[in-house]
């Protein structure tokens, strides 16, 4: 066998092993029936259709990307979506013009009102350090319980469920936080992460930026720094990256204050775009994150995964929901259609990458023997 | 060889777990550029042994030397280190990782500065394949996942990570337990490898046939006590294979086995 042949396999081995191969196969099958399919055929592949695509998969994105190194560290955060309703809260409460009910606390003077009317660089930068700290906590019970972060992390969801909508209640007497648009900075701010952006005549939206930035910063983290060599390492076997010196617990903990931040930043695009924000915001979509870093080839058991992978995800939800709907069929399709990706996903990246993987035991087989006869020949 | 200073000496040492006592009165001494050999049966305190070396227990009593130093390791950080290399049949390899990264991993050599900082790939996968070469290891591929090597590729992977990362006592817990001949034969090769670069080498096995070809010294636990301590010139093969079958232990269990077998 010439050395030439070994590289070209090699390299088409490569490709195969490559996390988001299964992904980006799908997305281009769900992009070919939306394109095919009698009613969306029409405008799903035009700029109109791409620009009503790439809407939701933007803020989905970011969250699939955080989720997806998590994932790979080995660890889930069932409290990324309700996290983003968590900070759209506080940062509403800190700028909206409104009354807050605070009587029950004793204060607010005569009519038991306070207002805090921040400006919004200041309520983002409170609201990230709330999210931080619970990302911090989140990452610190798992590293010294060492319980599962699914119990853990499904507990901050609930508490924080609760606390979003009990405390909205009490504060609003309803079950929103709105007219905090005109605080100070706020446009400049909307313009800074959701606003829509025309390009041929169609709206996009600049949160599209942050996605790839994030998506390609992740990328670059992982394949090619200590930090993202030390997630793939405690996602495969913790015990042992820290045994070699790898500062697992921090490394862990790290990557829940990740997925916080992502949290806390599509909860400031969600705020600034809809200019308010309801108390079940997010709820639900804690899912949807970790289906999207599934498809895109993160590993449930840890230790292998990509960003863009998850990126791809994100791109496959926000086709799918889009394509259903532009084709006339009812939405309530979606999540069925979304469980079956998540499935076909999880079936084609097992196969392909056993494919791979097998070829690649297989040489090392047949080299074992080839140098065992050399051996024995000389 | 003797005059020279031991890298490693244990003396009159014991551990107690509880009122329990794994080790009694252990003294042991560890040349560089030799390979002693701690052979011994299930529970005769070969691990614990090896872990007092390694710094995941301290003795209860007895001394620790480390280059004619009294030491005393609190972790196995500690040991690591001053030099003391530990090999576990685990082998703290990540399966899912490329070679040059498990080669590497919690020492990457980095280039840039601040945020900019990065691994530098070429460096780190020329490093692997470098030290391995050493070993007499060639490595085709150090893109390759460490989980589809063989066992004795693995061991030769862990193996020259530890000498890499500046090993003066290279200590192999049983690294030829799961594998097969040839895999083995591969090991012990590495074995004297590392010997032959004037590493300390511990070897723990419990089979004489491994440890007769490439030890330079033979200690022979047996619950919890040294029950044999030959330099090899004092020492037959046959002789380390009886002591290790469990010698005169061995030969009434045979003729009880026997005496069973005929009343049958």
């Amino acid at each position: 066998m010439s050395d030439e042949r070994l590289a070209e396999i090699s390299l088409l081995r490569r490709i195969l092993l490559r996390p988001e191969v299964g992904a980006a196969l799908g997305a281009f099958a769900i992009y070919l029936i939306f394109a095919l399919a009698p009613n969306s055929r029409e405008i799903f592949p035009t700029m109109t259709g791409w620009g009503r695509v790439l809407d939701p998969t933007a803020t989905l994105g970011i969250m699939a990307v955080a989720v997806a190194l998590l994932m790979i560290g080995g660890e889930f955060d069932l409290s990324t979506g309700v996290m983003t309703g968590s900070t759209g809260l506080l940062f509403g409460f800190l700028t909206s013009s409104d009354c807050l009910h605070v009587a029950w606390l004793g204060l607010g003077g005569a009519d038991g009102c306070i207002t805090f009317g921040l400006d919004v660089w200041s309520a983002m930068l409170i609201s990230l350090l709330f999210a931080l700290a619970i990302g911090f906590l989140n990452g610190l019970v798992v590293v010294r319980t060492a319980l599962p972060s699914f119990i853990v992390t499904l507990g901050t969801f609930f508490v924080l469920r609760g606390v979003n909508v009990g405390v909205t209640r009490l504060l609003t007497d309803q079950v929103r936080i709105s007219n905090f648009d005109t605080a100070s900075g706020f446009q400049t701010a909307r313009l800074l992460l959701n606003n829509e952006f025309v390009v041929a005549g169609e709206q996009f939206r600049t949160s599209l930026f942050w996605m790839v930035a994030l998506t390609l910063l992740a990328t670059w983290v992982l394949l090619r720094t200590r930090v993202g060599g030390w997630i793939f390492a405690i996602g495969g076997d913790f015990e042992a990256a820290r045994s070699v010196g790898v500062p697992a617990a921090q490394v862990k903990v790290g990557l829940f204050m990740t997925t916080a931040f992502a949290g806390w930043l599509v909860g400031m695009m969600t705020a600034l775009r809809l200019r308010s924000t309801v108390a079940s915001q997010g709820v639900g979509q804690e899912f949807i994150f970790i289906i999207a870093a599934v498809i895109g080839g993160c590993l449930l058991t840890g230790g292998d995964g990509s960003a863009i992978g998850a990126a791809i995800g994100a791109l496959i939800f926000g086709m799918t929901r889009t394509g259903i709907t532009f084709a006339g069929w009812e939405t309530d399709w979606l999540f069925a259609f979304l469980g079956i990706m998540l499935l076909s996903a999880v079936f084609v990246n097992n196969f392909v990458r056993g494919q791979a993987r097998n070829l690649r035991m297989a040489q090392t087989r047949a080299r074992d023997i080839e140098e065992s006869q050399q051996e024995s020949a000389s | 060889m003797s005059e020279k200073q031991p890298l490693l000496e244990v003396r009159h040492v014991s551990k107690l777990f509880g009122s329990v006592i794994a080790l009694s009165d252990i003294s042991a001494r560890v040349y560089p550029g030799e390979v002693t050999c701690i052979l011994g049966d299930n529970g005769a305190g070969k691990s614990t042994l090896i872990k007092i070396f390694a710094g995941v227990h301290q003795p209860t009593t007895g001394e620790f030397l480390l280059e004619g130093e009294a030491v005393t390791f609190n972790s196995p950080r500690d040991a690591l280190e001053r030099g003391i290399a530990t090999v576990y049949q685990d082998l703290a390899l990540i399966p899912l990782m490329s070679v040059w990264r498990n080669f590497v991993l919690g020492s990457e050599p980095t280039k840039g500065f601040g945020p900019f900082r990065r691994i530098d790939i070429e460096r780190a996968t020329r490093t692997a394949k470098e030290e391995m070469a050493k070993m007499g290891i060639d490595v085709r591929d150090t893109e390759q996942p460490v989980g589809t090597m063989s066992g004795g590729e693995r061991q030769s992977v862990a193996i020259s990570r530890a000498i890499y990362l500046g090993a003066k006592v290279l200590i192999l817990d049983e690294p030829t337990a799961a594998l097969g001949v040839k895999q083995s034969g591969t090991v012990l090769r590495y074995i004297l490898q590392a010997r032959n670069r004037d590493l300390g080498v511990i070897f723990i096995t419990h089979n004489p046939h491994h440890a007769y070809p490439v030890g330079d010294h033979f200690v022979v636990l047996r619950r919890g006590r040294i029950f044999g301590d030959f330099r090899k010139d004092e020492i037959t093969q046959e002789k380390l294979v009886y002591m290790m079958a469990g010698g005169e232990d061995l030969e009434q269990l045979q003729s009880e086995l026997e005496t069973l077998r005929e009343n049958v």
